[in-house]
């Protein structure tokens, strides 16, 4: 067995120096959060980094929706659900088609109808949000999920497209050529080539769209307001409005608002990472 | 599949047929996203400026000293915030870059405020901040026995924590797209370097910053862009607060929208075009190189 040297005792330590301040920066507001969740409210308020009595009480409150400012936790939990699925669902037709049509179609213009729609990124969210929440009022949608996912799919598709033609422009020509060859459609082409082939591509693309859509604050907050039609971020906003709101119960909702895109991150990570950072580089 | 076929067979089509089959379903499948951008980028933009329009909303934003406050506050959040981020996660992305399995664990955890949506933890941060009852001031009564400050209460504090929480929320991203640019720098210059006795700066001023420095000027770019757009930052932990000090361009659209100053809420944003188009102008430029 080899002993390590000073040297290198050396590096680990400062190594170290850099690597427990970021933990430490990293879990604060996540255990601070965590914490509340799992502390009764007598304990919430005594800035203890560890609650005597640990228990799921609130949990179970939040579940039973029984407290004033959580009447409609399952039906906001749903809309949140909703929505994002149906947007990662929209988002993915509109972008694959897109791509396809980009990519190996060589649709005429598609590069400038692409280019045009990574401009949409140029023009910083809550700049948009502004115009938009009176486009929707004038095409009567405020209010209505819909208003919603049309807006989250404007704003997920420009980056879909982008990864997806990035990706398809790497599959070789003659894949193409041999099917039209063996005398496939355009549609069978799509259908049975391209899209098999672009699955872990689509996988990316969906989980981004969905994670997008299930995170969003401010159009949900704009476009939304009926307390059964809001999503589970506004409803936690809301709970701000009044000066006796129950921060225990405000963090335990929050806690469980923020499993589930954390689990999903984790779990789709080996597409993520590669299928969303492809192209960084290049620039 | 038949008329596949006789359109490739045929030598030269006239130019009135330049159109072939799959180029007709080309634009059956673009027009979906077509659709999507006409009626929800290009048409709200246009709405929006004839909205803004009207010289009066302009005098009206002059005479408004949130307005002004908010424009200050944008600015320093872009030139010290951003800056600040990108040079952390510049930093960072070196520390990341070193082959050890509890940095890559590490890497992991790191990425978390990123993967989680922004409004709990926000939320979190905003309540450790309280003056009575948050844990910050609990820990600074414990142990000097005085009051702590009234964090958000004070304008350029709290301007400060949204910084902070802004940073605390886009850094894990901006480290993995530098950490990607990174880790596609040939390890053999390094190697190279070590056998010549380069220290870490001199490895890092001629190895690294040159070939990193477009990626890193193009994401100080680009994360400026977006954070002109950050609502939730600024909003969900001060509210604009204390006495509409803290507003930033974002959130100052935001309010007028909440109040029905439609116009003035464009007018706010036009005003912020100075700030965009700049940013646009040279990104373009990067980005078609």
């Amino acid at each position: 067995m080899k002993l390590p040297t000073l040297r290198d005792v050396g590096t680990e330590a400062k190594l170290l120096l850099i690597g427990i301040p970021v933990f430490i920066w990293t879990m604060i507001p996540i255990y601070h959060m965590f914490v509340f969740a799992i502390s009764p409210k007598e304990d919430a308020f005594s800035g203890k980094l560890w609650p005597t009595h640990p228990t799921l009480h609130n949990f179970s409150i939040v579940f039973h929706q029984q407290h004033y400012f959580l009447r409609d936790f399952w039906i906001q939990f749903w809309n949140s659900t909703v929505i994002a699925l149906a947007v990662g669902a929209l988002t993915l037709f509109v972008a694959t088609a897109a791509a396809f049509s980009i990519s190996r179609l060589r649709v005429p213009g598609g590069r400038a109808v692409m280019n045009l729609a990574l401009f949409t990124y140029f023009i910083p969210a809550a700049f948009l949000a502004v115009p938009m929440y009176r486009t929707m009022g004038t095409y009567g949608l405020l209010n209505n999920h819909w208003s919603l996912i049309l807006a989250m799919v404007t704003i997920a598709a420009p980056y879909a497209i982008w990864v997806l033609k990035q990706a398809s422009d790497k599959l070789p020509v003659e894949l193409d050529e041999a099917a039209t060859m063996d005398g496939a459609t355009t549609m069978q082409l799509f259908r049975l080539v391209y899209v098999p082939l672009m699955m872990p591509s689509l996988v990316a693309v969906g989980t981004y769209a969905i994670l997008l859509a299930w995170n969003e604050y401010l159009y949900a907050f704009l476009l939304l307001s009926k307390d059964t039609d809001i999503t589970l971020p506004v409803a936690l906003g809301n709970f701000l409005a009044a000066d006796d709101s129950p921060w225990e119960l405000l963090m335990t909702t929050g806690f469980i608002y923020a499993l589930p895109p954390a689990a999903v991150y984790y779990a789709f990570k080996r597409y993520m990472v590669g299928g969303l950072t492809a192209g960084a580089v290049k620039s | 599949m038949a008329i596949t076929l006789s359109a490739s067979d045929a030598p030269s089509p006239p130019l009135s047929a330049r159109l072939t089959p799959p180029q007709v379903w080309g634009i059956v499948l673009l027009a979906p996203y077509l659709l999507v951008f006409l009626a929800f980028v290009v048409y709200p933009v246009c709405y929006g400026l004839w909205l803004a329009r009207q010289p009066s909303s302009y005098v009206a934003l002059y005479h408004d000293p949130i307005f002004a406050r908010a424009a200050i506050n944008t600015l320093i959040f872009l030139v010290i915030g951003i800056n600040i981020k990108m040079l952390i996660a510049l930093f960072l992305s070196g520390f990341f870059a070193q082959q050890r399995p509890w940095i890559r664990w590490l890497s992991v955890i790191f990425i978390l405020p990123w993967a989680v949506p922004s409004i709990p933890t926000i939320l979190s941060v905003r309540f450790m901040l309280n003056p009575e009852w948050g844990v910050v001031n609990q820990l600074i009564f414990k142990f000097t026995g005085d009051d702590g400050p009234n964090w958000l209460n004070d304008p350029a504090v709290a301007l400060a924590m949204a910084i902070g929480v802004h940073i605390w929320k886009s850094l894990p991203f901006w480290t993995l797209i530098l950490l990607t640019g990174r880790l596609a720098i040939s390890h053999d210059l390094y190697e190279a370097s070590d056998v010549d006795g380069a220290n870490w700066w001199q490895k890092f001023r001629y190895i690294t910053w040159p070939s990193m420095q477009t990626l890193y000027i193009t994401c100080t770019l680009l994360s400026m862009i977006w954070t002109l757009g950050d609502f939730n930052s600024v909003y969900l932990l001060t509210g604009g607060g204390p006495a509409d000090l803290t507003h930033v361009l974002s959130t100052l659209g935001i309010r007028y929208l909440r109040l029905d100053q439609l116009s003035l809420a464009m007018a706010s944003i036009v005003c912020a075009m100075p700030f965009v188009l700049p940013l646009v102008y040279f990104m373009m430029k990067r980005l078609s190189r």
